[in-house]
């Protein structure tokens, strides 16, 4: 949940693709989703594949979610075990069918990614890969190089052999994983990348090196240019009330406690979920059950939307409204949230939990008065953030 | 005094011809600020009329600054726009430029980043994806609401906007010399180390209040700074102990950064830099009250 990080992490088979397409050297594979369509894809295949799950986690492979099939049949059977399968939480909806790799000699580790302490970008390459990079970074950092890229200046095939020579590739690959470091990074600025990670980049028997998996992290901000990458987002995992606050437009992450909280931006939203855990505890461990962002406009409409989704989720017991009046005065936030409740009564949607409503700020008074005028049964006001996120637990764990 | 915008600044808008542009262009002239000009290609040779106030606008920065000898820009310019329009401000080398923009995409603002840095970096950038900066009475360049608090002592620099707003309310009795929203994104102009540095050298500036918020190593970086050169008593505040771990698959960030990110791992950092941690923004104005009454 950082801010400003709009990230949509791919699947292995969708950053495969991506891989393809801008020159990355990759096995053939291709993404199913139900067993039967397994036989079809290894046959194409010459009638041998790997079936791997498709999860966004590591440890596939000790979870029992990667399988070689030697026919047709077996891929199938592999598939139906494999599809289904629970990995780390995470249950397996597709499987790529794989080519077959030749013999595997050697298994590297090469990335990009954003130094933000730095503001500049990163490769990173380690001829020890195969394994979790976290892993080699903390046993045997002195096997991982970090080589700074200017983002103007690029990967040239030179600053390729650059990083090459500093992760100590063996002279018979140097040039090859140079190559495939230009390619990664084609994929990594053309893609508007957070994230290109190739790991295991291994050496196989025919002294060819290849792309046997890896993560692809897309950035939304840059979706105006890339309007290829929608229908790359996993739409189907997204959480239904997640899904229907994005179709509204509002920045909603579902968490897992009891009070729905509605605030004025990133910040003080963050803020709000540490202030209503604090005061939960002393109101039976309460939490907060969700991230709701309105940023700073809070008309009547959006307060009414975000009402809408945090009323209709069943964990909600009580709800905190913290709003700070900085440019959007408190008496249009007020009028708004007044608004709310009408259009939503209008709907049909009667409000049946607490609201406790915080205003301060710009033309607080005013904006306490409209909620005070319009007394409506189930609302309250506290006029500190502290106070009114006690309120809110202690009503919730009444509940 | 002040850091980094005074009076004597002469502010130039670039977008300020659109919806926010123009919004956010009256109010900063209601805070006083000296708005100079506007830059839009497509419209130089005109000027708008703010309620009396005739505002010139120009075909770029640097025709800009020839004729008005503008110092700082206010950037309301959209996110596919924004990375031209920065780099615009930096070839012209006007000392400060401040992004508004929320949702540049990281490569362009990596991009005009590592630009001003081949540069020489003769423009400070503050932002991207920030609420700008107010130096209370004097001048207002951004979007913090003019009318929160008053000149005084305390100096403050926050990632987060609304939470600013919410700390100068909080502590709009003692005032502010300074108030330096210097945003969230992943790659920001100005961070918290060099609001740090020119609150210290500022000779008004009796006491600091830092706000930071979870991601990134920014406020474990502060925390080395203030132990090593600051002198006046910090103030910190954090947001984002109970968020949830974005989704993200693994962390070659972590291993990048040296640091978890978590709101524990920044607040621990600071208290080790002598820095009195508030759990939430009211603790921290008591915090702030009772440092200065020390």
């Amino acid at each position: 949940m950082e801010k400003g990080l709009t990230r949509v992490d791919l699947f292995e088979y969708q950053a495969r693709d991506l891989f393809a397409k801008h020159g990355v050297p990759v096995l053939a594979g291709e993404v199913i989703d139900t067993p039967e369509a397994a036989r079809e894809a290894t046959e194409k295949l010459g009638g041998r594949s790997v079936v791997k799950a498709q999860v966004k986690v590591g440890g596939r492979g000790k979870a029992g979610g990667v399988k070689l099939a030697a026919t047709p049949d077996e891929a199938v059977a592999r598939a139906t075990d494999i599809l289904g399968m629970d990995i780390k939480g995470h249950t397996v909806h597709k499987v790529m069918i794989a080519e077959t790799a030749p013999e595997i000699l050697e298994e590297y580790y090469v990335s990009y990614l954003l130094d933000r302490t730095n503001r500049t970008f990163l490769a990173m390459a380690s001829v020890q890969g195969g394994m979790d990079i976290e892993e080699v970074a903390e046993k045997t950092p002195e096997a991982l190089a970090k080589v700074p890229v200017d983002s103007n200046e690029g990967v040239t095939i030179e600053k390729a052999r650059e990083i090459v020579a500093q992760a100590k590739f063996p002279a018979e690959v140097a040039e090859k994983v140079a190559e495939v470091m230009v390619t990664l990074w084609k994929t990594f600025v053309a893609e508007d990348a957070l994230l290109v990670e190739v790991n295991p980049l291994a050496k196989v028997a025919n002294g060819d090196v290849l792309a046997l998996d890896g993560k692809v992290s897309l950035d939304e901000n840059a979706d105006f240019r890339q309007p290829e990458h929608e229908a790359l987002e996993d739409k189907a995992a997204a959480n239904p009330l997640e899904a229907a606050a994005k179709a509204k437009g509002l920045n909603y992450v579902k968490l897992d406690g009891e009070v729905g909280i509605i605030g004025n931006g990133a910040g003080l939203v963050m803020s709000t979920l540490d202030v209503v855990a604090y005061a939960g505890e002393n109101h039976g461990n309460v939490k907060p059950a969700n991230f709701l962002d309105i940023g700073g406009g809070a008309s009547a409409e959006v307060m009414a939307n975000g009402l809408e989704i945090i009323l209709g989720d069943p964990d909600v017991k009580s709800v905190f409204v913290n709003v700070f009046g900085g440019i959007t005065a408190c008496d249009e936030v007020a009028n708004g949230i007044v608004q709310a409740l009408e259009l939503l009564k209008s709907k049909g949607e009667a409000v049946t939990k607490p609201l406790v409503v915080r205003l301060d700020g710009n033309n607080a008074e005013l904006g306490r008065k409209i909620l005070s005028d319009a007394n409506h049964p189930l609302v309250q006001r506290v006029d500190t953030m502290d106070g009114a996120a006690d309120k809110a637990a202690e009503l919730a764990a009444a509940k | 005094m002040a850091i980094f915008l005074t009076k004597d600044s002469k502010v130039i808008v670039q977008g300020m011809t659109g919806a926010t542009g123009m919004k956010h262009t009256k109010l900063m002239l209601a805070d006083g600020t000296n708005i100079v000009g506007g830059v839009n290609p497509r419209k130089a040779g005109t000027s708008v009329d703010f309620d009396g106030t005739e505002v010139p606008v120009f075909g770029s920065v640097k025709e800009a600054m020839e004729k008005t000898g503008a110092d700082v820009s206010v950037l309301f310019v959209p996110p596919a726009f924004a990375k031209a329009a920065v780099v615009e401000a930096i070839d012209a080398e006007i000392p400060l430029a401040v992004v508004i923009t929320e949702g540049i995409a990281v490569h362009d603002s990596a991009a005009f980043w590592a630009y001003a840095s081949a540069k020489g970096n003769k423009t400070r950038i503050i932002g991207p994806n920030c609420p700008g900066l107010i130096t209370p009475g004097q001048s207002n360049a951004g979007i913090i609401p003019g009318d929160i608090t008053k000149p005084g002592k305390i100096g403050l620099v926050s990632k987060s906007g609304t939470l600013t707003y919410q700390m100068m309310y909080e502590l709009r009795d003692i005032g502010f010399t300074s108030a330096v929203g210097i945003g969230g994104d992943p790659v920001i102009g100005t961070t918290h180390i060099d609001a740090l540095a020119a609150f210290e050298a500022d000779p008004e500036t009796e006491l600091i209040v830092m706000i930071g918020e979870i991601g990134g190593d920014a406020e474990e970086r502060a925390a080395d700074f203030i132990k090593a050169n600051v002198t006046k008593p910090v103030v910190g505040y954090v947001a984002g102990f109970t968020a949830p771990e974005g989704k993200t698959m693994g962390h070659a960030g972590a291993i990048v950064s040296g640091s978890s990110g978590t709101a524990q791992a920044k607040k621990e950092a600071l208290e080790a830099a002598g820095v009195k941690v508030g759990k939430t923004p009211s603790e921290t104005a008591r915090l702030a009250r009772a440092a200065l009454s020390a």
